[in-house]
């Protein structure tokens, strides 16, 4: 069966599989930014329970594998009381994983914002609260959107491993049309091109105008 | 709610433990090939070759925006269809190694990148050819500020190897599925797999940045 016969019959199941890939990955983005931000700012907070609350959480999730966090979290939580339903456990997965990679960008942008900026907002009476909202962060996420655009492309990448828990995303169609048909040059080149096509086309730009568009705002470009 | 067996633990160590070999030797052998490899698609993005170089160029940025996941199923399952039969094993390395290469070439790139333009003159001054230059000028020069990057890659193909259990291969979440699912007890072996993952890759870590601020001293940087 040629390449273009194949998409002809199967692509509305590689069509829904990717539409429940797009979910995945808007949903982990979503919980990985807030629990970026959260985590990233627990790391530089002055009180030692916070920060070591937030250095266990980071080294936890980076220290370990993503599919062992995806195994634990669907196979290992429902033994102790707390079942997640699996298209859940698979954001839940995905996102709390980014999210500590994405909680030392965010440190690392905190800090990269210059001591007199912090200086001049204290000195207009800015409470703690108001300074970080309205002066350092706007400043800390321009300077951190360049690594944040390959962290989005990792999170794409790591929702393929949702598949391992049976949600039915891109993989799992695909895994499941090649077990039906051994069709699989044309099944697995057809997701590495949908793959592909969403990295390139559409999670990147998106990233890059983003960048242009923060420096806009904050009078850089 | 929370029955945690310790007699259950000692008898599946031995397994796990055993498991880890596995996993150490396929991080080892993937990275072995993707130090090479990656050295290999830097360099050819440097030749006067343009078509060459452009092809490199897509290949490197297609690979690094499509799952590992995925790579491995299209390698292991496409093979047969040519009538090349690959085992788990060795589908698994290429798969592995040719995913890291792919970042490798982009550390390497960097690290050349970064050898001053003095350095190239000089050597051509010294009626050099191209390939003493690279081999006693300019990689000897790229290599040392590569390092961090290296070691992360060594860290980051360690927890990528889980995914090597789809087609097979008998690493440590393999070898807790399967244990798991001949005792039905999935707490102790997914739990167990996590703490190994901690207690290799945080000292593994640790053991990079030592060595690169070794490195650095040693270079004077």
């Amino acid at each position: 069966m040629s390449f273009f016969e194949f998409l002809g019959q199967y692509w509305p199941r590689l069509l829904g599989g990717a539409g429940v890939t797009v979910a995945q990955f808007l949903l982990a983005a979503a919980l990985g930014i807030a629990i970026s931000l959260c985590m990233g700012l627990m790391k530089l907070a002055p009180n030692r329970a916070l920060r070591w609350g937030a250095i266990t959480y980071i080294e936890i999730f980076r220290g370990t594998s993503l599919v062992v966090q995806l195994y634990w979290i669907f196979f290992v939580l429902p033994l102790l009381g707390l079942s997640i339903e699996k298209f859940t456990a698979g954001y839940l997965a995905v996102g709390m994983n980014i999210g500590a990679y994405g909680a030392e960008l965010v440190r690392g942008g905190i800090l990269s914002v210059p001591k007199g900026q912090w200086e001049a907002a204290l000195a207009i009476n800015m409470s703690p609260a108001q300074r970080m909202r309205r002066i350092i962060l706007p400043q800390a996420l321009v300077n951190m959107l360049p690594p944040w655009g390959n962290l989005m492309i990792e999170l794409l990448k790591g929702t393929a491993l949702v598949s391992l828990i049976s949600v039915a995303d891109l993989m799992f169609e695909s895994r499941q049309i090649n077990a039906t048909t051994y069709l699989s040059a044309q099944v697995f080149g057809a997701a590495l091109i949908i793959y592909y096509i969403m990295a390139r086309f559409f999670v990147t730009p998106f990233m890059r105008w983003l960048e242009r568009f923060m420096a806009r705002k904050l009078g850089r470009a | 709610m929370f029955d945690w067996k310790w007699d259950f633990v000692w008898e599946i160590a031995p397994r796990l433990i055993g498991a880890t070999g596995n996993t150490l030797v396929a991080a080892g052998a993937g990275y072995a090939i993707a130090v090479v490899l990656g050295l290999i698609l830097a360099l050819a993005q440097r030749t006067p070759y343009r078509v060459l170089t452009f092809v490199v160029r897509e290949l490197v940025e297609f690979v690094r925006s499509t799952p590992l996941i995925l790579q491995i199923f299209f390698i292991f399952y496409v093979g047969p269809q040519f009538g090349i039969r690959l085992s788990p094993w060795m589908s698994g390395m290429i798969a592995i190694g040719l995913h890291y290469a792919c970042y490798l070439s982009e550390v390497y790139r960097g690290g050349i990148e970064a050898v001053p333009t003095g350095q190239w003159e000089a050597a051509t001054a010294l009626n050099m050819t191209t390939a003493q230059r690279y081999r006693r000028v300019i990689i000897p020069q790229a290599i040392p500020p590569a390092l961090a990057g290296m070691g992360n890659y060594l860290v980051g193909i360690f927890k990528d190897t889980p995914m090597l259990s789809v087609i097979g291969v008998a690493e440590l979440i393999h070898t807790a599925n399967a244990i798991g699912s001949e005792n039905y007890r999935f707490l102790e072996p997914y739990t167990m797999v996590g703490i190994i993952f901690l207690a290799i890759s945080l000292p593994a870590a640790g053991l990079i940045r030592l060595f690169e601020g070794y490195v650095r001293r040693k270079l004077g940087l």
